[in-house]
């Protein structure tokens, strides 16, 4: 696994999220509460790359963020789809290195 | 084909008529029928009962009661302005006066009643009317530009409904009655004098006792009324409401039994002394007596329809409660069963209360344990509970005057449980719904008032029984262990309107304050929007404050519209329609440039296709340089007040309505509210705007507006209703500051204006009184509160792009200069617009953004 700085904690609202573009992959990274969050950007209901512009949430004890299209709910922690789990997206690694966000992604990301 | 058919004719095409028609169409059954209606009057069916909404419009069309392609889908054949001069029972044919003949196997004669009016001399005079058709108001309406005085003869229901039409055309109006007192025939001595006062506080002159004896030339009007007692009154034209007689006419004629007084004699499924012809509403005597009421009217028509196919559930007409509710000049007057008491061994229980103007009676049997009648005057709440007990002859608490007495101690008055009503109860009986009716609704899946009025059609005609559906409702909700749970998420267990309060109360500013103080885990994608748009009604800060940015919907966080593949939509706000040719330029100038789709809106705006989200901050920079501010398209909150072109240009219009509409869209832009909120104003009754179908709609008058709430379009339309009559703008905007504002307070989260008011317990009338009387003691708070928001409206698009740390939020991506290569358009008809998978897979002809 490689880890990228992607940009500062700063950079992303307080509880919302910001799209990174890594090897011509769209990454959604979310702030929650000063922990930081990844997961594909791409939304497998609408097809379009919006996942970063959902609210962030929690359903029972799961972190989620709700599609700003059709509002499925995905687990930030796992990427796992609430509604319907055969649309589960892919979550990373992230963590925090001071104020940078890094991003670990395996040296050759499997689809 | 035709030999199954039974050919049926049906004479008068009344509410009653009608009501026969589409009994029979709702069986299913009527393709067995070759159905003809003949109507003397010039339209086909319409609503009698509310006549006087025709003042409201001018227009005969709210009125109508036809279904738009009921008589095609159904195959009936109709004749409007058609009189049938003869039965002809032997050869079993009707005659018209166009000298046709009709054949039937079955006649239902729904010929309806006419005015009486007194045989004195001088009651043929010209600038004489009664008071029916919508023909007659159109007379009167005419007749009242030329005078200055009018004068009702008959003091009862429908003279008082006249009388107040008069009042409201300009005229001084004076009520003439015979009888001792008004409403002779439902309220007593007590009542009517009650009445009588409230009435002539209302600038109405009520004269009782009076015998007019000749009707002469008058000295400084057109007539002089000149009474038995010597008096004299002046008047310049005359309505008379003196009670009505059955149009029994053609029964005479052709030699059906007809009852002393009149009246077509009917038995119990309705049938005249010839069984193949049937007679329903006000010319049908059953047991000796006239219904002159819609209810027992429709009653009769249902149950002619079931024995016309047979039989099929048996109905039969057993009589009618003649019991009423209305509002009379804005006084309530309610009466019920055996009001005066003539019950051998009848005792009352009066109550009146002169300071406040209410008269309450009741009338009970003799040992006092069930109600046999009841007065009500000036505040007819009782109503609904009262009339339950004497139709149900349910037993009356041990202090029966109880339940007319007002509460001091603050306790509930003494009210029925609905528990003890039994499943037959009719609850609603202008529609004929039973307790059982509802109770079956909610085991269907009715949770609200609102349901069980679209379901079971309860409470949507008078209204009257409204309170009760709503306990019915509770009672059967509880019964059937349905907890309804009003949380409004897993976060916050407290209601939209409770998490106001809260908010407004508490003066709290932010989510986070407001989850620390009253919810519990991170928050959701529900209560966050529900919060932000209640912090934004409340305080109106900026939206995307940094802790604001995060609770926003999908449109509000990037202040515009998102479309299926990510891109947004934007539209820049064009109060009331109106824009210059310069500004139309910049719009056409900016879509060009940024390779936008346009197309025009449903509110009179442009609307901007394909922008991606790091074109939306370059784009308003374009637009507000030119002028252009938010349209807020993009909020739940005010979009359009939508105008016609109004008298500036139009050749009927009597008010500004541009005008109108661009204050009303520039006071109002930016409010946030449970739901989006859509408004319009009209130049006259013509309603070019469609203000009838908005939140708010305005429809000038000469005299100024009518102002009509809680319309909308969408998947289910509904019809705004009429609030106030010929106000003037001041009055205007304050109802308007009150009413969105009462909304915002009080409606459930993304309900709309409509359904809000159908929950609302007393609906309409409830919030007339709480917007134009302020019972609530708020009236002076909510204008405070519009007051604030309207003073720290600002240009979210403005503040945005003045604002660098805010652009920033609008990159497409944090760690790079590139677009979404996501996103990807082809041509059509000469504009882009989002490329379907096929085409992506194709590959051909991609307009690609990045």
């Amino acid at each position: 696994m490689s880890w990228t700085a992607v940009c500062s904690l700063a950079d992303i609202p307080p509880n919302a999220g910001v799209a990174a573009l890594l090897n011509g992959k769209q990454v959604a990274i979310f702030n929650v509460a000063g922990e930081v969050f990844a997961v594909d950007n791409h939304d497998p209901f609408s097809g379009a790359n919006v996942l970063s512009r959902g609210i962030v949430g929690s359903i029972d004890n799961d972190l989620v963020v709700a599609s700003p299209i059709y509002k499925q709910h995905f687990a930030l922690a796992t990427g796992r789809c609430i509604e319907d789990e055969s649309q589960s997206i892919n979550a990373y690694s992230v963590r925090l290195e001071g104020d940078t966000v890094m991003l670990g992604l395996a040296d050759q990301a499997a689809a | 084909m035709t030999s199954a058919t039974t050919r049926l004719v049906l004479v008068g095409n009344g509410p009653v008529g009608h009501q026969f028609l589409e009994t029979l169409v709702a069986s299913g059954r009527a393709d067995q029928f070759d159905i003809t209606v003949f109507g003397e009057e010039p339209r086909a069916a319409y609503d009698r009962v509310h006549l006087t909404a025709w003042f409201e419009t001018r227009s005969a069309e709210p009125l109508n009661m036809v279904a738009e392609g009921f008589y095609d889908h159904n195959q009936i054949s109709v004749y409007s302005g058609r009189k049938i001069t003869a039965v002809n029972r032997d050869k079993k044919t009707v005659s018209t006066d166009c000298g046709i003949e009709v054949a039937y196997d079955v006649l239902v004669l729904g010929t309806g009643s006419f005015p009486f009016v007194p045989p004195v001399p001088g009651h043929d005079r010209s600038n004489t009317f009664v008071y029916r058709t919508i023909e007659d108001l159109e007379a009167i309406t005419t007749a009242s530009l030329g005078g200055s005085v009018g004068t009702v003869v008959g003091g009862g229901l429908l003279g008082l409904e006249a009388a107040k039409a008069l009042h409201d055309l300009g005229l001084k109006t004076h009520v003439v009655e015979f009888a001792p007192r008004l409403m002779a025939v439902q309220v007593d001595d007590g009542g009517g004098k009650l009445l009588r006062k409230k009435i002539e506080d209302l600038g109405v002159s009520v004269h009782t006792g009076k015998n007019t004896q000749q009707i002469i030339d008058g000295s400084e009007h057109t007539h002089k009324m000149c009474f038995a007692d010597g008096e004299e009154l002046e008047t310049d034209l005359i309505v008379f409401s003196a009670g009505i007689r059955p149009q029994d006419e053609l029964a005479r004629q052709s030699g059906l039994d007809i009852g002393e007084r009149g009246g077509i004699s009917v038995n119990n499924y309705c049938q005249t002394s010839d069984p193949a012809i049937y007679a329903i509403g006000e010319c049908a005597l059953w047991g000796g007596r006239i219904f002159g009421l819609i209810a027992p009217g429709n009653e009769m028509a249902r149950v002619a329809a079931d024995h016309v196919l047979g039989g099929v559930e048996d109905k039969q007409f057993l009589g009618a409660d003649m019991s009423t509710k209305l509002k009379l000049m804005g006084v309530d007057v309610a009466s019920i069963g055996d009001a005066h008491a003539n019950t051998p061994g009848a005792k009352c229980y009066t109550f009146i209360d002169e300071q406040t103007e209410v008269y309450k009676k009741l009338v009970v049997n003799e040992d006092a344990s069930k109600l046999l009648g009841a007065v009500l005057i000036g505040d007819a709440d009782d109503y609904g509970n009262l009339l339950q007990f004497a139709l149900n002859g349910i037993e009356l608490p041990e202090h029966p005057e109880a339940m007319i007495l007002p509460s001091l101690d603050g306790s509930a008055s003494v009210g029925l449980g609905v528990d003890a009503l039994p499943e037959s109860a009719q609850i609603c009986s202008c529609n004929n719904v039973s307790k059982g009716d509802l109770c079956n609704a909610v085991a269907g899946g009715a949770l609200t008032v609102g349901d069980l009025k679209s379901c079971t059609k309860a409470a949507t005609t008078c209204g009257g029984c409204t309170a009760l559906v709503g306990q019915v409702l509770n009672a059967e909700l509880a019964k059937l262990g349905m907890e309804v749970n009003t949380d409004l998420c897993e976060h916050f267990p407290y209601t939209r309107q409770e998490i106001y309060h809260l908010v407004r109360v508490g003066g709290i500013k932010s989510f986070d304050e407001l989850l620390a103080k009253h919810g519990k885990g991170h928050g959701c994608d529900i209560c966050k929007p529900t919060a932000a748009s209640i912090l934004a009604s409340c305080w109106n800060d900026y939206i995307l404050q940094p802790e604001h940015a995060g609770l926003q919907d999908t449109n509000d966080r990037m202040l515009a519209n998102m479309q299926k593949n990510g891109t947004y939509s934007i539209v820049p706000r064009v109060a009331g329609g109106e824009i210059t040719p310069d500004k139309l330029i910049v719009l056409g100038e900016v879509g060009k440039k940024y390779k936008l789709y346009t197309k025009i809106t449903g509110g009179q705006r442009i609307d901007l296709f394909g922008a991606t989200v790091d074109q939306l901050p370059l784009i308003w920079k374009e637009l507000v340089d030119a002028g252009f501010e938010s349209g807020h398209a993009y909020g739940k909150s005010l979009r359009t007040v939508k105008s016609c072109v109004g008298s500036t240009w139009c050749r009927y219009g009597v008010q500004d309505s541009v005008g109108a509409a661009i204050d009303i869209e520039n006071r109002y832009k930016g409010l946030r509210s449970p739901h989006k909120l859509k408004m319009a104003v009209s130049g006259c009754t013509r309603e070019c705007a469609e203000a009838q179908s908005k939140d708010v709609g305005i429809i000038a008058t000469e005299k100024g507006w009518n102002l009509y709430v809680c319309g909308n379009g969408g998947m289910k339309p509904r019809h705004a209703d009429l609030f106030a009559s010929d106000i003037d703008t001041e009055t205007l905007i304050k109802y308007i500051d009150r009413f969105l504002m009462f909304y915002v307070r009080t409606a459930d989260r993304l309900q709309r204006t409509s359904v809000w008011m159908d929950n609302l317990e007393g609906g309409l009338e409830y919030l007339q009184n709480v917007i134009i009387n302020d019972s609530l003691g708020i009236a002076a708070e909510l204008e405070a509160e519009m007051t604030h928001v309207i003073g720290t409206y600002q240009c979210e698009w403005k503040t945005t792009i003045e604002n660098e740390d805010k652009v920033k939020m609008f990159r497409s991506f944090v760690n790079s200069n590139k677009g979404d290569d996501n996103v990807v358009f082809v041509q059509e008809r000469g504009q882009i617009r989002p490329a379907t998978d096929a085409e992506r897979e194709l590959g051909e002809d991609l307009i690609a953004v990045a």
